[in-house]
């Protein structure tokens, strides 16, 4: 085991990134677990970004990567506003039914 | 040495529990395999001396997002078994796309492992300094150079806010005792609300 290099974090940062996609894929018809998956991919570029700004003595890095944060909180919140009325008015999240686009 | 370790346990616990995120049967317990991967995450940035981020991680993830999260699986009355319908069926499609993509993350970062690819270098503007901390030198950029990038960052906010509120307010119907007429409630006087009495002994209140 040598020292911890850039490389490790982008290791990890990838591998993150590829659970999320995968776990897209895999729950293709819950909305709350896609959601979830999401939160996986950004978790993924805030370590790379952090990463970077680490390993290459930048702090710029680490301003975006609370930007990332802000844009997350915001999307999970309006994403689990919209699925909280689509139950109210359909009693079920399932992704197949989301066929039309009627209010 | 002890570095190497903890970057390798943490390491280790984020993606086994980013695993299970999306593998659990269980919505609950993905929303509790992603509170052990923010946590573990944050780990990962303290050992890079990224202080404040990984506070903020485990202060927005793990205290508001994942609550959310928790409050919504738990407030909507699903049947989850009947959603991992198509789990198997698209488990060779997935594992497949996965792959590929790893493969071409790994190309990139063979490729800079490789050599010949310069990063760039910063400018020296945002450097870190061994003088100050960590949220100093942050506070310090945020609230100087990037401070319209900070005011835009809290509109957003305050628009995901007011949204949220009003996609899940319902109005309570007209005529309802929840229906609340403010003007009316605002208009009211301690003198039409309360009177003074001053009845005799041993004698009720006539109100």
């Amino acid at each position: 085991m040598g020292p911890v290099g850039i490389e490790h974090y982008l290791v990890v940062g990838a591998i993150l990134f590829v659970l999320g996609v995968l776990g897209i894929f895999l729950n293709r018809k819950n909305v709350i677990v896609i959601l979830m998956a999401v939160e996986l991919i950004l978790l993924a570029v805030n370590i790379n970004l952090v990463a970077f700004s680490a390993f290459m003595g930048d702090l710029v890095g680490q301003v975006f990567a609370m930007m990332v944060l802000t844009v997350a909180a915001a999307e999970a919140a309006i994403g689990l506003a919209i699925l909280v009325i689509y139950y109210r008015g359909r009693g079920t999240i399932a992704v197949d039914d989301v066929n039309r686009m009627k209010g | 040495m002890i570095q190497t370790l903890a970057f390798y346990l943490f390491a280790t616990l984020v993606v086994a529990s980013a695993v299970m995120v999306i593998m659990a049967r269980n919505p609950v317990h993905s929303v509790l395999w992603l509170i052990l991967s923010f946590f573990n995450a944050a780990g990962l940035m303290v050992l890079v001396g990224a202080e404040f981020i990984a506070m903020l991680l485990v202060i927005v993830y793990v205290g508001a997002v994942a609550v959310l999260f928790l409050f919504v699986v738990m407030m909507l009355d699903i049947d989850f078994a009947e959603m991992r319908a198509g789990f198997i069926k698209n488990f060779p499609l997935g594992i497949a796309i996965a792959l590929i993509l790893l493969a071409e993350l790994g190309l990139g970062l063979g490729a800079y492992g490789a050599g010949g690819i310069e990063l760039g270098t910063p400018d020296g503007t945002a450097a870190v300094s061994a003088s100050t901390s960590n949220i100093a030198a942050i506070g310090a950029l945020l609230y100087g150079r990037y401070i319209l990038l900070f005011e835009i960052a809290g509109i957003i906010l305050l628009v995901a806010m007011i949204g949220a509120i009003v996609l899940t307010f319902q109005a309570p119907p007209p005529g309802s005792r929840a229906q609340q007429d403010i003007g009316k409630q605002i208009a009211r006087r301690p003198e039409e609300a309360t009177v003074m009495k001053n009845p005799d002994i041993g004698k009720g209140v006539e109100l």
